[in-house]
């Protein structure tokens, strides 16, 4: 792993680290409003100020990050799965079911990912299960494409071959000689895609879409400060800043991580959800 | 050549069936009952029923479906249910907008993006390269939300030279396009700079540089004119990128535009406009994918276009 991405695992390592342990640390409650303090530039009492109601920013980053990162990378885990078995299944039956998953694939690939985010997302109440869903659902389709190509190409190698040739299953071929070739390359593809998680979630949040007031999601806080921007701008910000550190460093720690294991083309650049 | 642009269009009409499938289904599954949006919670049964049947929603779900889609074969869009205007008019009054900021976005991203990339790309390791690339990563990761809000902070209200917001001319133009541009250029510098570096080491170049051949000229004529291929792809997939920007940044800068047509839909369960902004995105996207190959053969005559690869 080269320094960046050293250096990217470290500072995502700490903003998990101290998301995570946020409910042990803080002297603030996320959403308790104090109204003797609002819009209160950062300070000893409120490192990162307060916002309109009085809430302490760092709080409610902190708490947020739970929020933000747990749904990108559950959403990136769960798209993973889906993709892998989508396309596991098409390229190893091949034929219909796979001409079948790869129209779908292909139709889902067509949509601006955006837009289809937002159209699965407003088809269930707002909340963070909504955006998990919402991603996930535009998500899958590109781990399926790559997952049927790595499964193409294993079944016509020799140990496929000799797997077959003493007697196993189609099931234990699938799930002991395939399954075990296809986890990490779809591991090394999730961590590339997790900084396009991240933006399209805080997106999603922004939009009105996700958890809802008074939880903290870092999308939505910016969200709900920006008419702040000029007059309060330690209300904007730290939550703007902290999303694009997260997607920064999950993006280099995904170039490391593409240049070691040499997958992903090119034209995937743009494909991130 | 023409047999695979018809077979390309002929493969759009499942695609496009598929489409409508999907965005129906969407917004069928929508929460909330658009009459009653339509005509208030506590309005009489009766007026209820008689909107109800003027929409159509008293129909079973595979009518309304194949309604709406014989209705799509004719050209039509249907009704919004709250200016009961023609929602391809309206789609058509704002796709010029969204499209001039589209044109605009590319005018700022391409040139700069493709010449940034052959710099970087020439100068390997060297600091300027280093600066460049993580520059341009850096700007990957800007949510596009809140790059647009740091524009709008720097442009209008701390030097006040252009407007906050508001469709119009060019001073309204130029801060949406800016915030739209910003990943489409980190993306297009980075895309040039890989495609430099594998086009560099080949043994065409060599021989070129070995027959005396100035520099400039085998930056310009070898190297660009192999390297351009991957990126005119991703200029191509940019544009339904541009498409997921404009839905934030017209928002954020009150553009017009059909982003924004597409999320005032949304808000009030508008489904005919809901269904029409899709639509007309997704096939914008596909056609401009068709476009993207079709160019491609005439840049790399070795692309050969037939059947559809995969």
């Amino acid at each position: 792993m080269g320094l960046t991405g050293k250096i990217s695992t470290c500072i995502l390592a700490c903003i998990f680290f101290f998301s995570l342990i946020s409910p042990a640390v803080v002297r603030y409650s996320p959403d308790a409003i104090d109204l003797d303090s609002i819009r209160q530039p950062p300070s000893f009492q409120h490192p990162l100020g307060t916002d309109n109601k009085g809430r302490d920013i760092l709080t409610r980053i902190l708490y947020g990050g739970r929020i933000s990162i747990g749904v990108s990378v559950i959403a990136a885990l769960l798209s993973m799965g889906i993709g892998l078995a989508v396309g596991m299944l098409s390229g190893f039956i091949g034929g219909k079911t796979d001409f079948l998953f790869m129209a779908l694939v292909d139709l889902i690939l067509a949509f601006p990912s955006l837009l289809l985010a937002i159209g699965v997302s407003v088809l269930l109440p707002p909340g963070i299960y909504t955006v998990m869903i919402a991603l996930s659902a535009v998500g899958w389709a590109s781990f399926a494409r790559l997952m049927r190509g790595q499964v193409l190409c294993l079944k016509e190698s020799a140990f496929i071959e000799a797997a077959r040739a003493v007697g196993c299953g189609k099931i234990r071929i699938m799930f002991v000689h395939l399954l075990p070739q296809c986890v990490p390359l779809a591991l090394v593809m999730t961590g590339l895609k997790l900084g396009g998680y991240i933006l399209t979630e805080s997106a999603l949040s922004f939009l009105g879409l996700g958890a809802q007031p008074p939880t903290a999601t870092w999308g939505s806080m910016v969200s709900a400060n920006r008419a702040y921007i000029n007059s309060a701008p330690w209300m904007v910000f730290p939550p703007g800043i902290i999303i694009a550190l997260t997607a920064l460093c999950f993006n280099l720690l995904g170039d490391d991580l593409r240049e070691k294991f040499d997958i992903g083309s090119r034209h995937d650049l743009k494909k991130h959800v | 050549m023409s047999a695979y642009v018809i077979k390309r269009i002929i493969l759009l009409i499942p695609m496009l069936l598929g489409i409508t499938m999907i965005t129906f289904a969407l917004t069928k599954a929508l929460p909330g009952d658009p009459v009653y949006t339509l005509v208030g919670e506590r309005s009489s049964p009766e007026i209820v029923e008689k909107v109800r049947k003027e929409i159509g929603a008293d129909k079973g779900t595979m009518r309304q479906y194949i309604g709406y889609v014989s209705l799509l074969a004719k050209g039509e869009m249907g009704r919004s249910y709250y200016t009961n205007r023609k929602v391809l008019d309206d789609i058509k009054s704002r796709f010029p907008k969204t499209l001039a900021l589209a044109a605009m976005a590319m005018i700022i991203a391409v040139p700069p993006g493709i010449g940034l990339g052959l710099f970087a790309a020439l100068r390997k390791g060297a600091v300027s390269d280093r600066i460049i690339s993580t520059a341009s990563m850096i700007f990957i990761s800007l949510p596009v939300f809140w790059s647009g809000l740091l524009i709008m902070l720097f442009f209008s209200l701390s030097l006040k030279i252009l407007p906050p917001s508001g469709t119009g001319g060019l001073r309204y133009i130029l801060l949406p396009s800016l915030t739209l541009a910003l990943p489409a250029l980190a993306t297009i510098i980075r895309v040039t700079r890989v495609s430099v570096l594998d086009v560099v080491n080949m043994p065409f170049i060599r021989t070129a540089r070995a027959k005396g051949i100035k520099e400039k000229s085998i930056n310009m004529l070898h190297i660009m004119k192999n390297a351009l291929i991957p990126v005119l792809t991703v200029i191509g997939l940019d544009f339904g990128s541009y498409l997921n920007g404009a839905v934030l940044t017209e928002t954020i800068f009150g553009w017009d535009g059909i982003g924004r047509f597409t999320m005032e839909g949304i808000i009030k369960r508008d489904y005919p406009v809901i269904m029409g902004c899709i639509i007309v995105g997704t096939v914008l996207f596909v056609l401009i994918n068709l476009l993207v190959d079709v160019i491609y053969h005439y840049i790399d005559p070795r692309v050969r276009l037939h059947g559809t690869d995969r």
